[in-house]
C-alpha cells in the first residue's frame, strides 16, 4: 500500500501551478496517470521515485517513510524500491542488452531474475546486440526487464510506450500486463491513450492543473454518458465518409477497421482522429469460435 | 640540445595532461551539473586563461611564488619546492594555462548526456561514483579524448607562459618553443627549422587523430 500527499509549486507553461495530490495504492493496483501535458503527470513520478523533492507531504509504503517533510526524512531514489521505464528508454549506449540488464543486479552472482526477465521478454537472441541496434520496441522490452531486475514492488511507467507504432504498442501493452501480474506489481502508468487505459487500467487519477479531478475505473472515466451498453470499445476515427443522408465512421478498434453507420447530423461534431467510444444498447452481439 | 628540448616539452605535456585529466574530469562534471549561483565566476576563471595574455598569467605566478612571496617562501621551506624557474613551477603554469582545453570539451560532453541516464541508473540502486564511472564516462569517451589530446597540444604550443616563468634553462625549463626562440636568436636557422618542422608535424598528426576519432564514433551513434 502506497499513501502520498504532495505538495510542490511548480513553473509550468502558463506560469506557476501549485501541484497538489494525496491518493493511495493498493498493492497490486494498476493504476493510469491521465491529464494534459503540463498538467502535473511526469513530476508526480519524479517525486515518487526521489528525483523531485516535494515541498510537503509525505510518502509512505506500507509503514516505510520514504519521504516526510514534517520529520525531514527523504530516501534517496537508490534506497526506495522502485523500477522506473522512462519514455527516452534510458539504456545505456555503452553496454549491451545483456550488459544493460545485468548492470542492475544487486549482487553480480545472482542472476536468476535477470535470466527470468530476459527468457518473460523474449531477448534471448537479442542478447549481444548494441543498443543502437534495436527498434523501440525491442528497447523497450530490455528497459522493462532491466527496471524489474532488482524485484521493487513499484514500478513507473512514464509513457513508455508513445513513441512506438500502433502494433508494436499493443504487443508491448501485453509486456507490461505479464510483468505486473508475475510480479505482482503495483504499478503507475503515464498514458494518453484512452484505449490503452481502458485495457490496462483498474484505476485512473484524472489531473488538472496540479489537482486530481476524478478517480474511478478507465470505463467510468472515460464513457461519460452513462450508457448502459451491452458491449462496448474504444477506437481512433481514421476516416468519416459523408453520403447523402448518413455519414459512415471508419473506426480502429485494437487492430480492426469498423464501419459504423449514423444519422450526419448526429456525428458532426467528430471528425477524423477523435477517439471515439463504439457500443451497441439494443442488439445482443454474435459470439461465434473462430478457431 | 634539439632532443633534449624535445623530450623535455613531451615530458612536460605528458604530466600536465595527466594531472589535467585527474582534475579536470570531475571540476568540469562539477560544473555541467551544479546549480551554485557561483556557477558562472568558476566557468569564467576556468576560461580565463583563453583570453588572459600568458605573460599576465605568467607575471603573477612569478609574484607569487618568487622568493620574495609569503607563497613562494612557504613552500621552499617547508617542501623544499621550488616553482620559479623550475620544471614543476613549469608544470604548474602549464596546468592552469590549458585548464579550458581540457574541462570546456568533458564538461560539454557531460551537459549533453541525457539526464535519463544517470536518473536511470539511481534508480537501479547504483551509487553517485558507480554511475560516475559506470556511465557517464564511458559514454563521453570522444570529449575525454579531445580534452586529453588538446590539452596536450596546447602544452606543447606555450610559449609566453614558460618563458616567464620558467626562463630558458637547459634541461630543466627549455622546452622546445623555447628553444627555437633560443635558436633564432643566435641565428641558428637550420637547427630552429629541424624543431619547428618537428612540432608543426607532431602538432598537425595529434589533431588529425582527433578528428578522425570523433567523426568514427560521431558515425557510430547515429548509425
Amino acid at each position: 500500500m502506497i499513501e502520498c500527499k504532495l505538495k510542490k509549486e511548480l513553473s509550468a507553461a502558463e506560469g506557476k501551478m501549485i501541484l497538489d495530490v494525496d491518493f493511495s495504492l493498493n498493492d497490486e493496483d494498476f493504476v493510469v496517470l491521465y491529464g494534459k501535458s503540463g498538467a502535473g503527470k511526469t513530476s508526480i513520478l519524479r517525486m515518487l521515485s526521489g528525483l523531485l523533492d516535494p515541498q510537503d507531504g509525505y510518502i509512505k509504503q506500507d509503514s516505510n517513510f520514504w519521504f516526510d517533510a514534517a520529520r525531514n526524512i527523504n530516501l534517496s531514489t537508490q534506497k526506495r524500491e522502485i523500477g522506473i521505464v522512462f519514455q527516452d528508454y534510458a539504456l545505456f549506449p555503452n553496454m549491451n542488452v545483456e550488459e544493460n540488464i545485468y548492470f542492475a543486479l544487486r549482487q553480480k552472482k545472482d542472476r536468476t531474475t535477470a535470466e527470468e526477465l530476459i527468457e518473460l521478454m523474449e531477448l534471448e537472441n537479442l542478447r549481444k546486440q548494441e543498443i543502437q541496434q534495436l527498434s523501440g520496441g525491442q528497447q523497450q522490452r530490455v528497459a522493462l526487464a532491466r527496471a524489474l531486475v532488482r524485484k521493487p514492488k513499484l514500478l513507473l511507467l512514464d509513457e513508455p510506450l508513445s513513441a512506438l507504432d500502433h502494433s508494436m504498442r499493443t504487443k508491448l501493452q501485453e509486456y507490461v500486463l505479464k510483468l505486473h501480474k508475475t510480479y505482482k506489481l503495483t504499478s503507475i502508468l503515464i498514458s494518453h491513450d484512452p484505449a490503452e487505459i481502458i485495457k490496462m487500467a483498474d484505476k485512473v487519477l484524472v489531473l488538472e492543473n496540479g489537482k486530481i479531478t476524478k478517480t474511478g475505473t478507465p470505463i467510468s472515466i472515460f464513457s461519460e454518458s452513462k450508457l448502459s451498453g451491452k458491449f462496448q470499445f474504444t477506437g481512433e476515427v481514421l476516416a468519416k465518409i459523408d453520403e447523402e443522408v448518413v455519414s459512415i465512421l471508419h473506426v480502429l478498434i485494437g487492430n480492426n477497421v469498423i464501419k459504423s453507420v449514423s444519422a450526419k447530423d448526429e456525428i458532426a461534431h467528430i471528425k477524423k482522429g477523435d477517439k471515439v467510444l463504439v457500443a451497441s444498447k439494443a442488439f445482443n452481439p454474435i459470439v461465434t469460435k473462430i478457431e | 640540445m634539439i632532443w633534449e628540448s624535445l623530450w623535455l616539452t613531451l615530458k612536460l605535456a605528458s604530466i600536465t595532461t595527466l594531472l589535467l585529466f585527474i582534475i579536470g574530469t570531475p571540476l568540469a562534471y562539477w560544473l555541467s551539473a551544479t546549480k551554485s549561483k557561483t556557477k558562472p565566476i568558476w566557468e569564467t576563471l576556468v576560461s580565463m586563461p583563453l583570453i588572459l595574455p600568458p605573460t599576465v598569467l605568467g607575471f603573477y605566478l612569478l609574484i607569487a611564488f618568487g622568493q620574495s612571496s609569503f607563497l613562494g617562501k612557504f613552500l621552499e621551506d617547508v617542501f623544499g619546492l621550488q616553482l620559479v624557474f623550475s620544471f614543476s613551477g613549469l608544470v604548474l603554469a602549464s596546468f592552469i594555462y590549458s585548464l579550458p582545453f581540457m574541462v570546456h570539451p568533458i564538461q560539454s560532453g557531460f551537459s549533453s548526456l541525457p539526464f535519463y541516464l544517470k536518473e536511470a541508473a539511481y534508480s537501479l540502486g547504483k551509487s553517485k561514483i558507480t554511475t560516475f564511472f559506470k556511465i557517464l564516462i564511458p559514454n563521453i569517451k570522444p570529449a575525454l579524448l579531445t580534452g586529453i589530446v588538446l590539452s596536450f597540444a596546447h602544452t606543447i604550443g606555450e610559449f609566453g607562459v614558460v618563458l616567464m616563468i620558467g626562463g630558458n634553462l637547459p634541461g630543466e625549463t627549455r622546452v622546445a618553443s623555447i628553444a627555437i626562440y633560443d635558436e633564432v636568436e643566435a641565428l641558428n636557422y637550420s637547427n630552429a627549422n629541424t624543431l619547428s618542422l618537428i612540432l608543426f608535424v607532431l602538432s598537425f598528426c595529434i589533431l588529425l587523430c582527433v578528428y578522425l576519432i570523433n567523426n568514427k564514433s560521431l558515425n557510430r551513434v547515429v548509425k
